[in-house]
């Protein structure tokens, strides 16, 4: 039996309410609702293995702030994201740093590094 | 001595709004000086480390600070090479006033105070306000009970855990789901605070759809529509709050309260323009954005002073979504900006304006500029929200004197999220008394 599930995209802010169609192995079928192609890109890979961009903080020594903004330079498993946060509670960086820096390569073994979204200087 | 320093254009505010001003007003030549509150540029972009900022400016999506640092980086620059732009850092302006030149035109004197300067005043032909907006607190809203500790606008809660590195606390409840609030639901969650849910009163979200789906949805954070916060309870700390169902006109349905037990209430419940200069320089508020008149370039359109050279632009004028068009409100009023001053400078006649005024009609909640300045020509940006969701979309007709000046299509309108329009100034007719905004359903709108 195959499954129809509704949700929306979230590639970009317009946030189009996508209508998706999968088969009995979980395959996409169809899907409506997209006004663009990457809507369907995105209900192929929600489906199959729903990953996102982390954004966070992680604490910096040497700077006038406490602490660093830095992303994940690509999507991560949406299941790992909060293990993926416990796992850099304890990361202390050290100024200066420059915004797109990587602060952590190989970001637990997912394959995708940790980048700086700030410069902070050294105080 | 009180030092003086004189530009030709005055930016008041460092952030999105006032870093595009500020870089558009110098690449056209006029000696640019910024007055920012706090230690680093950037504004409230700092403390946004989530990301999807820039995709209609740059096509990519950035965290906040990184869309910041590329207009910051290049203030910084233009700054240490001397030449136009110059930056006062931890500034504040504590009063506004003008002053006439020998000419007879118009100086705005801004009086200031700053930890490196001292006391000191900025005065120059164009004053451009970036001041951004403020968050509603709890005051403004109508929370009864206790006023324990724990109660927190969202950014407050942001700054604390994205600047300050520190949480909140343990249990949070998120009173209103603008993406503020959200955001912050999912930032406090992700940090490893348990959110109970976020409650709005409204039968339907306030932020985007996409950030209930990546904000909530995908943590399972419950959003409780149609239902509010009624009271705090807690003698120092907050230990619950009471909610309850609203009605279709958000009066708390008696019977339905609940108590939820939580250490923190966060307040994602709503925006306000921030003109406290702007109404001390004598401009009044557009009761519907209470940010200042304006026509396309920001430039203020009060009859009285059409001749002034103030410049609004950004979140000061109207709450926007993205900050994408908030850099380019920046950039059409510090261009302008530079060029009044020029003009000023120079004893060149300022051109006279034919300014006509915008109205949007029913359906709408507010356009903006309130007015167009006819004798600019060109191209103008409008930008409007609808008052109330059109799931089946609409067509939206700018009509002026009988013509059609532009006619839109939309697939869904929604009154969180601001739509765009350019318009051909020249396709307004002479003599026109007035741009309208007129919304009609599919096919209605098409004059089949």
């Amino acid at each position: 039996m195959g499954a129809k599930r509704k949700f929306v995209c979230v590639v970009c802010p317009r946030g189009c309410a996508l209508e998706v169609e999968t088969d009995e192995g979980g395959l996409l079928v169809g899907v409506s609702g997209n006004a663009c192609r990457r809507g369907e890109d995105y209900a192929r890979s929600e489906i199959a293995d729903p990953r996102r961009v982390l954004t966070t903080t992680v604490a910096i020594r040497g700077a006038a702030l406490r602490r660093l903004p830095v992303k994940t330079a690509g999507a991560v498993p949406l299941g790992r994201l909060v293990e993926v946060c416990r796992a850099l509670d304890g990361l202390i960086v050290e100024a200066p740093v420059a915004c797109g820096d990587v602060i952590l390569r190989d970001l637990c073994g997912l394959g995708v590094d940790l980048v700086a979204t700030d410069s902070l200087e050294r105080a | 001595m009180v030092s003086r320093k004189d530009y030709d254009v005055l930016v008041v505010g460092g952030g999105p709004a006032g870093l595009s001003a500020a870089l558009s007003a110098a690449e056209n030549g006029a000696r640019t000086g910024i007055i920012e509150r706090e230690d680093r540029l950037g504004g409230i972009l700092k403390q946004c480390v989530h990301d999807g900022f820039g995709l209609v400016r740059f096509g990519e999506q950035l965290a906040g600070p990184e869309y910041a640092r590329r207009f910051a980086d290049r203030v910084v620059e233009a700054t240490s090479k001397g030449t136009v732009l110059a930056t006062h850092l931890g500034a504040f302006v504590h009063a506004a006033r003008r002053e006439t030149c020998g000419d007879g035109g118009v100086r705005y004197v801004l009086e200031c105070v700053s930890r490196d300067e001292g006391v000191f005043v900025a005065a120059a032909r164009s004053l451009v306000l970036a001041t951004g907006c403020r968050e509603r607190t709890d005051r403004q809203v109508f929370i009864h009970g206790e006023r324990p500790a724990g109660v927190f606008t969202a950014g407050l809660a942001q700054h604390l855990v994205n600047i300050e590195g520190l949480l909140p606390g343990h249990r949070a409840v998120i009173l209103g789901s603008g993406d503020i609030g959200l955001i912050m639901a999912r930032r406090l969650f992700l940090e490893g605070v348990e959110v109970e849910g976020v409650y709005e009163i409204k039968s339907e979200p306030s932020g985007l759809s996409r950030n209930v789906r990546q904000c909530l949805e995908d943590f399972g954070i419950p959003l409780n529509l149609s239902t509010t916060v009624t009271a705090v309870h807690g003698d120092r700390r907050v230990q619950g709050v009471t909610v309850a169902s609203v009605d279709r006109r958000g009066t708390p349905i008696p019977g339905s309260e609940r108590y939820v037990e939580c250490d923190t209430l966060v307040l994602s419940v709503g925006l306000i323009p921030e003109n406290e200069l702007a109404v001390s320089l004598g401009l009044a508020l557009d009761p519907a954005t209470r940010g200042p008149r304006v026509d396309q370039e920001g430039r203020m359109a009060e009859a009285e002073r059409a001749d002034e050279g103030i410049f609004v632009c950004g979140n000061a004028l109207h709450v926007n979504d993205l900050v994408d068009y908030v850099s380019e409100s920046g950039e059409q009023a510090g261009r302008a900006a530079a060029l009044f001053a020029a003009a000023r400078r120079e004893g060149v006649p300022i051109p006279e304006r034919e300014l006509i005024p915008v109205k949007a009609g029913s359906g709408f909640l507010y356009a903006v500029p309130q007015f167009i300045d006819r004798a600019r020509g060109g191209k103008a940006v409008l930008y409007f929200r609808v008052n109330a969701t059109r799931a089946e979309g609409g067509v939206v007709r700018v009509a002026s004197g009988g013509a059609t000046v532009l006619k839109k299509r939309y697939a869904v309108l929604r009154p969180p999220e601001m739509e765009r329009l350019e318009i051909d100034v020249a396709a307004v007719p002479e003599g026109a008394t007035q741009i309208s905004l007129e919304l009609a359903d599919k096919g209605e709108g098409d004059g089949r």
